[in-house]
């Protein structure tokens, strides 16, 4: 006698699971062949896939009587959309490097971008090894704190600004003005287009750190800046 | 013609191309509506809801990543969507609904099927199916997904999948013999 995949119950019990699946067509083709194999050797399970394929076309059937949405959804969406800010990039799961090479992209060429963002994170490292050999060990047991870089996420020690750079603003402008100014960039852009920028690595009083960054908006490459509480 | 890939359009509206938008939706809006349709069973609901929908994948669009098929990916959000709108609706509305869609059974069998052939009996029985069973029958038959693809949009695992179609499929042969047709199965 012929062995059939259907002679042990789970395996027919299995096989009549997928059968939905089969007459769509949506079984990969190991599967595919195995349900033919199947439907070939057990005319129950033929039967039963032929209610299957009456309740495809019921299915669809149903579901295709059902009309379309009117305009006013699409109206509504695109109204939505153009209300929307303008497309922001994907800042979570980026690098400051990508971050801000993004954002130099939108106001500048893109190859001045690049050239800028490498730039800056050059200078954010170069900064974060001179911290971590200079500044001596914390602690009384004279352990260092750990590596840190300028661009790490902001630790809360320091006094902090939001800059937003001007437009006109070219890549070595920028880098420049990081670099004359010992500024390292934490964080950002966020939607409005804002960096964090560290701007001393110890808390200022509130007038001194008003005072640095009044300084700071005299820069041609700054558009906006404000001291962060 | 090559019709550029929906994850292709995605790509492009992460980016901010609305043209790209507009193109994912005249492709898939109609089907969209239909599955949440099907699940709400309100058409002013049902379009609003395929605005948040669609303006969800605008939002999203950078994170998609492509690991599963962009309709997968818009079904998914739909089904939330009308989970969530499902949620907020009041209970007395839910279950008029729920009494509007059952089959008649106070017909006798012969009365039944005077009234209706045996194809019209099962277009009824699909639409008195529970609002869980409705949607995997919907989108194994009509949204053509995968049982990999079901279980990703609905969050069940993939043997889940397949006994809840099972009984689905078993539930709607239980309705058409109150309706006077007996399949034969199970």
């Amino acid at each position: 006698m012929a062995v059939t995949v259907t002679e042990t119950p789970s395996e027919r019990e299995q096989i009549e699971m997928l059968l939905p699946w089969h007459a769509v067509g949506t079984l990969s083709p190991d599967e595919a062949q195995r349900v033919e194999h199947a439907l070939a050797g057990d005319p129950e399970l033929a039967r039963q896939f032929e209610l299957v394929r009456e309740e495809l076309g019921g299915t669809i059937h149903v579901n295709e009587t059902l009309g379309a949405p009117s305009a006013r959804a699409m109206d509504t969406l695109f109204k939505r959309i153009e209300a929307e800010a303008p497309r922001k990039h994907h800042v979570a799961a980026v690098s400051l490097s990508e971050r801000l090479s993004g954002w130099l992209a939108s106001v500048s060429p893109r190859s001045l971008a690049y050239a800028a963002a490498a730039a800056v994170l050059a200078l954010v490292l170069q900064a974060a090894v001179i911290t971590a050999i200079m500044v001596p060990p914390n602690g009384s047991n004279g352990e260092r704190g750990g590596y840190v870089t300028a661009s790490a996420p902001a630790t809360d020690t320091g006094s902090f600004a939001m800059v937003q750079f001007a437009p006109q603003a070219n890549a070595a402008e920028i880098a420049a003005f990081l670099k004359a100014n010992k500024l390292s960039i934490v964080d950002g852009p966020n939607a409005a287009g804002f960096f964090k920028l560290r701007v001393a690595v110890t808390a200022l009083p509130k007038e001194a750190l008003a005072q640095a960054v009044r300084r700071l908006q005299q820069d041609k490459a700054v558009g906006f800046i404000a001291t962060v509480e | 013609m090559q019709t550029t890939s929906d994850e292709i359009l995605i790509g492009r509206i992460a980016k901010g191309d609305r043209l790209a938008m507009q193109v994912l939706y005249a492709r898939h809006h109609v089907k969209v509506f239909r599955f949440v349709l099907r699940l709400v069973r309100n058409e002013a609901t049902a379009e609003d809801l395929i605005s948040e929908v669609f303006l969800d994948v605008w939002r999203q669009a950078g994170k998609f990543e492509g690991r599963s098929a962009a309709t997968t990916w818009i079904l998914a959000i739909a089904r939330f969507k009308a989970l969530s709108a499902l949620r907020k609706r009041p209970e007395q509305e839910l279950d008029e609904e729920a009494a509007e869609a059952i089959p008649d059974q106070s017909d006798d069998p012969e009365t039944a099927t005077a009234k209706k052939d045996k194809s019209e009996a099962l277009r009824r029985c699909l639409q008195g199916l529970s609002a869980e069973h409705r949607e995997i029958v919907d989108l194994v038959y009509y949204h053509e997904k995968s049982v990999e693809e079901v279980a990703a949009i609905v969050g069940i695992p993939e043997a889940t999948v397949k006994t809840r179609m099972f009984y689905a499929r078993k539930k709607l042969s239980e309705l058409l013999k109150a309706q006077g047709i007996d399949r034969g199965w199970p």
